[in-house]
Parts: C-alpha cells; structure tokens; sequence
C-alpha cells in the first residue's frame, strides 16, 4: 500500500526521524493558513506547496488545467500561496510517472522552505530502504547524488551507489550508520545527525512494516540539520493485519475503481490494456493464461484471480469487472478444479450468464480438473452462446478464433 | 527413495483444527498421508479425525515421532508456527499459509539457519509424492505415480503441469510447491537439485514467474549437472512493470526479473523453455524420447 506524501512524514515523526515540517491542506483558505503559520513558525516568507499524489516527478509535473504551473512550488507571500493552490487543487498533476492522463490532486501539503543559506553548504542526497530478496535481508541503499533518478545513477555510475546490509533480528549497527555517514562526506554535527537520522528510520521501516522506504532527497541544510524533504513509503500489505492506523490512512481514490471493486468481492484484478479478458484460479495460472492470449494473437484485458472457490458470486463479479472495459473483445476462462468441482463453477458460469442479460462477446470456457466432462457437457447443453474446452492447447485455439473474428 | 516426503514420513499439522487445517487433514488422510496427529495450542490431550491433539509442536514429536509439520496458521502468527517446529527438531516443515508480513520471513528464515531442517514455502500447495504423501493442498488424483518431478512457485499451475505430464503418458514422482512470496524456505535451485538426485525421478518441469532472482540461479546450477531433461516456463511475460500480480513475489523490480530475462538465461543453460503453458508436457515427452 502507497502512502502520501504527508502520510509519511507524520509517520516518520513517530520514530523521531526529523523532516520538512508541513501542514496537508484541502482548499485554498486552509493554504493560506497554513501559509501564515508556517512563515511564522520559521521567520521567512519563503514556503514550498507540494501535491500530493502517489506519483513521482512532482517537480517537473505540470497541471493540466493551468500548464504554466507546476506541481511543486515556492511561494512568498500569502496570495501567491492562495493561488497556486487554487491552480492545483481539485486539477489534474500529469508527471513523467503518472501517464498522460494524469492524477487528480486532492490534498497539498505546505511545508517550510529548507533552501535557506548558513554557515556550511547544503547538500543533497539519496538514501532508501528495501529487502533484498537473495540476501533475504533489509538492505539500505544510498548515494551522495541526492534529488536524482536513482535508477539512472545506478546505471551509468555504479560507484557511486552504496550499500549497507542489515542483519536480521538486529537494529542497524552503530558502525554502519557510521558507515553512511562517513560514505556522505559528513563531519562534526551533521555527521551526528546523520547517525541519528539512518539509525531512526531504519527503525521506522521495521516498526512500520514498510516494503519500501526511500528519502529524496535526504537533506544536510546550511544550518547542519539533516532532513527528510521528501518521503516515498510503501507498506507490506501483508502486514497491514497489525496495523490497523495504517490501513486507515489508504487513500482509495489514488487507486483505479474497478481494481477497488474488485478488492472488495476478494477478487484479485489488476487492469491491463489489451482486448481479451480473462478470469483465472490462482495466480500462477492467471499470469500463465495471459500469456497464452498473448500467444493467440490477442493482448490480455486483465489480470484476475478468483482464489480458491470459484462459485456463482465470484463468476458473476468476475464477469462484471471485466465487463466494464469497453476493449474487451472476448473472455476466457480457466479453472482448474481441484477442491473445487468444475461442475460447480459450469453452473455458475451459467447461472451469471443468465443473470448479466445479453452478452455480446464470445465467451470460452476452459475447466479442467475434478468432473470437468460433467462441467463440459453442462455447458454444451445450456443453450448459452458459450464455448467449453477442457485442454489448455483447445483454449487457446478458440480465443485465436475468436481474437481473428474481430 | 523420493524427496522431502514419502509414505513413511510421519506428518503432524499445525493449525489442526481450524477450518482449513481440518478439511485439508482430511483429504490428506484420504489420500493415505500418515498423518499422526496436530497442534492446536490450549487443546492439547483432546482427540480430532480420530487422532491426538497437542499444544506444542515438542509434545507432538515426543508422542508421535513425527519428522514432517504442515502449517494452516493464520498469517500473523505463521511465522511462530514455523520457528515452533524447527526448534522441535521437526526435519520437514511446509507452511500453506498465505500473507505472512515479510519481515516475519525475514526473521524466521535467519532463526532456521544452522538447524537441521528444510522449510518449504510459505504461500505454497505444498509437496506430494504421487502414491505415497500428499502433504499439501494439491488435488491428489490429479498426480498419477511416474517418474516426472515438479517444481513451481505456483498452485493451480503446478496441478496444470502434473496434469499434461499425466495425459501425455508420464507421471509425477514428486512435486514440490516453492510458493510464491519473496522470502521462502527452499529455492528453486535447491528443489531441483533434490530431483536431479532423486533416483526415482526421470526429468524435472520447473515453473517460475516474474520477480526475484531464483529461476536464474537453478539455471546456472542446472548448466553443469544436467543429467536429466528440464523444461521450463515462467508466468507473467505479459505482466506490467512494478506491479504486483497476486503472488506478494511476482512483481517485476528491474530488468532482470522480468520474464523474458529468465527464459534467455534457462534457455542458454540448456532448459528446454516453453512460451505457452499448453505445451509443458508435450515438451517434456519429446525430451525424454530423445534421452531414450
């Protein structure tokens, strides 16, 4: 699960982990508020005014409705700030994550300005941290090439990425926050606080079950204070079971509705751009029969998983979801019955079928498994416009039919 | 000989009277698992499916010598059961339990280090050895005896690989379900390198999907001691980037879990790669026929 900008720094305080002091706004009066308080909270009139989407490139995003502005801003005086909000409130931010049909933004966060000047220099730099799978161990990932696309100083100066493994059952080492630090050039009291800093998120990251964790950039600012200017945190949705205040903080309207709706019959569906749906047990099998569409000659519509028992409901819901995507072309379905009897699910593919009225698609059906000749013949005889393969090789053959009728 | 289980492993379940824990007991037990009694703690000395209840994993191997556990338990408190039966001395322990919180993983795979025990999974269907053990959730009928053994991160994929080996005139010796989350017990390298030992077992289907490192790490493996046939497929070439596709594992990180990735290394060590999951067993029984 994504969390907000501002979610995760409120998290962060929690664990003592210093950031850009901010306050998350919904509309343009609370802006200014909010503008008036932060100005005084740090003697400037120099304040930042960040959308919040789930969506990196914020900077270099632009609002569709208003193209001149961008998605993170630097404001000085309290109508500049009742401006720009009214520019990014309730419009669309489209950045270089986010596709061209952009995201709306619901919330900004007005947060104080940390560029300020002092007696040392600011600094910039990366710094995350994730599991690495093959190690089976927490890894903290970190450059002095702070404010970049990590991904492209991975590729083209490998050098300049470290890495510090954490042992598990263990708090990161006081040596190696040493290490981090030492590795970021840092002396006196900014290499304090950089201790300070990588020992209390590491502990966040375990604290809050996250999956990811990344801080950039992490700020050394002229006054020696190391920051978190900006947070990407996600959470392990598997641990989400523990963290009830977290699970509360899910912003649904940064996810595609239908994936919601699918969320809430258990169905496992990610939407896809392709022109045959698919409804599959398991997710192996899911994955494997999109690729088998693919091999037809067709794209895949979707991802859906309808777990262990595929029953009336599940089809129904099932075939409602993918329904809604006007590109669909066909559906397939493959179940393995194993527990589950394909006879079951024949009858309740025919009874959905019968429920959702017309249907102008072609619908194949491919159950294999314990009674899948019953479930066959079930399907044959029901008079629908559905057709019955029991071979995964038959399946395929028919979607390529009916991909070449299209 | 065959691996991991047999019909000599004697198998207590975790989670044993529970709802999942019962029904799939109950198969196994159909399908002639010696399954010598569960764990359930605070109904210890109580009698479930005609055998005893304990509330520790260490009173259920005192009492019934049992070496292998399968685990129902819930996923918060999953990773418990497992630490549980490795400090029991339990040698087999296969967790079923899908969802468990990563870094629960994490520690709990630092925990087994250095005991002598193999965990398999966690979010698996388990193992069966055709005609001997179904230690999982597997359909049984599905895996007629033969001498094929499987390998897969995933369910229903495994039990659509069984089934073409089955219908195009092999059978399973053994099959071992991996599971698909990003921290688990034993890895696909590991799996093949018990059925490349398996005197019973002829030629190896390995499945694998988007995310992680270890279809490419049997590969290498498999490049020096090919001694027998492997096919292989991997899941999800038509997966999008960065997203998460049911398994917690199968997510493409980079550009070296991606589908493609790994089918170019499996080919380039010598795995007979399938690009349609319809075509597994037919390519397994041509391999084997020109071993033959």
């Amino acid at each position: 699960m994504n969390l907000h900008e501002y979610q995760a720094k409120e998290l962060l305080k929690r664990y003592s982990v210093p950031t850009q002091e901010g306050i998350a706004v919904n509309n343009s009066d609370d802006a200014v508020k909010a503008y008036k308080q932060i100005a005084s909270d740090t003697g400037t009139k120099f304040v930042v005014i960040k959308a919040q989407i789930h969506a990196g490139g914020r900077g270099k995003g632009r609002i569709k409705e208003v193209p001149d502005q961008s998605g993170v801003a630097v404001v000085k005086s309290a109508e500049d700030a009742e401006r720009v909000a009214k520019n990014i409130l309730g419009n669309t931010l489209v950045t270089i994550q986010t596709g061209a049909a952009g995201k709306r933004v619901n919330k900004i966060l007005v947060a104080q300005d940390m560029y300020y000047d002092g007696p040392s220099e600011r600094k910039e730099f990366y710094l995350s941290v994730l599991l690495d799978r093959a190690k089976k161990q927490n890894v903290i990932m970190y450059s002095t090439e702070g404010g970049m696309d990590i991904e492209e100083v991975a590729h083209k100066t490998p050098e300049k990425i470290y890495k510090e493994w954490v042992h598990p059952n263990m708090p990161l080492l006081p040596f190696q926050a040493r290490n981090i630090a030492f590795n970021f050039g840092l002396s006196g009291t900014a290499f304090k606080n950089m201790v300070k800093f990588v020992t209390n998120l590491y502990n966040a990251y375990i604290g809050l079950d996250c999956s990811m964790l990344e801080i950039n950039p992490l700020f050394k600012s002229a006054d020696d204070k190391v920051i978190a200017v900006d947070c990407k945190m996600n959470i392990d949705d598997n641990a989400l079971i523990r963290h009830q205040d977290l699970a509360d903080m899910r912003d649904k309207s940064e996810e595609d509705p239908t994936e919601v709706e699918a969320g809430e019959h258990n169905l496992n569906y990610v939407k896809l751009d392709g022109n045959v749906g698919c409804m599959v047990n398991g997710a192996g099998l899911a994955m494997a029969t999109m690729d088998m569409i693919k091999l037809a000659g067709g794209e895949p519509a979707n991802f859906l998983d309808v777990g262990g028992s595929a029953n009336a409901q599940t089809v129904e819901a099932g075939f409602r979801i993918i329904m809604k995507d006007p590109n669909v072309k066909a559906i397939l379905i493959n179940i393995f019955g194993g527990i589950v009897r394909c006879d079951r699910v024949a009858a309740g593919v025919i009874d959905a079928y019968k429920n959702m009225g017309t249907i102008n698609i072609p619908i194949i059906v491919r159950l294999q498994g314990t009674n899948a000749e019953v479930a066959k013949d079930l399907i044959v005889n029901s008079g629908l416009k559905v057709q019955s393969a029991i071979l995964l090789s038959e399946a395929a053959e028919l979607v390529q039919k009916a991909v070449n009728a299209n | 000989m065959s691996v991991l289980v047999n019909k000599n492993s004697k198998v207590i379940v975790q989670g044993y009277t529970g709802t999942e824990g019962t029904f799939h007991a109950t198969q196994m037990i159909e399908y002639g698992t010696n399954v010598v009694g569960g764990v359930t703690p605070g109904k210890g000395g109580s009698q479930h499916l005609d055998r005893p209840v304990f509330n520790t994993v260490k009173d259920a191997v005192v009492a019934t010598g049992a070496d292998v556990s399968i685990i129902f338990v819930p996923p918060a408190f999953a990773a418990d059961a497992i630490m549980e039966a490795a400090d029991a001395g339990i040698k087999v322990i296969i967790c079923i339990t899908e969802g468990i919180p990563v870094q629960d993983m994490v520690n709990a795979r630092e925990f087994l280090k250095g005991k002598d025990c193999r965990l398999v999974g966690p979010n698996c269907p388990g193992v069966i050895t055709a005609g001997e053990a179904k230690v999982g959730i597997m359909p049984g009928f599905v895996f007629k005896p033969g001498r094929i053994g499987v390998v897969s991160k995933s369910g229903t994929l495994t039990y659509e690989a069984a089934d073409q080996a089955v219908k195009a005139g092999m059978g399973i010796s053994t099959a071992i379900g991996i599971g698909g989350d990003p921290i688990i017990g034993t890895t696909t390298k590991e799996a093949v390198e018990m059925l490349m030992n398996d005197p019973e077992t002829d030629g190896i289907i390995m499945i694998g999907e988007i995310g992680g490192n270890m279809e490419a790490e049997a590969a290498r493996w498999l490049k020096n001691n090919m001694r027998k046939p492997v096919v292989g497929f991997i899941a999800g070439q038509t997966a999008p980037a960065g997203r998460r596709m049911g398994h917690a594992g199968a997510i493409i990180g980079g550009a070296e879990d991606t589908a493609a990735a790994k089918m170019k290394i499996m080919s380039e060590c010598g795995i007979h790669v399938v690009d349609s999951p319809a075509n597994i067993g037919v390519t397994m029984a041509k391999a084997l026929a020109v071993m033959a």
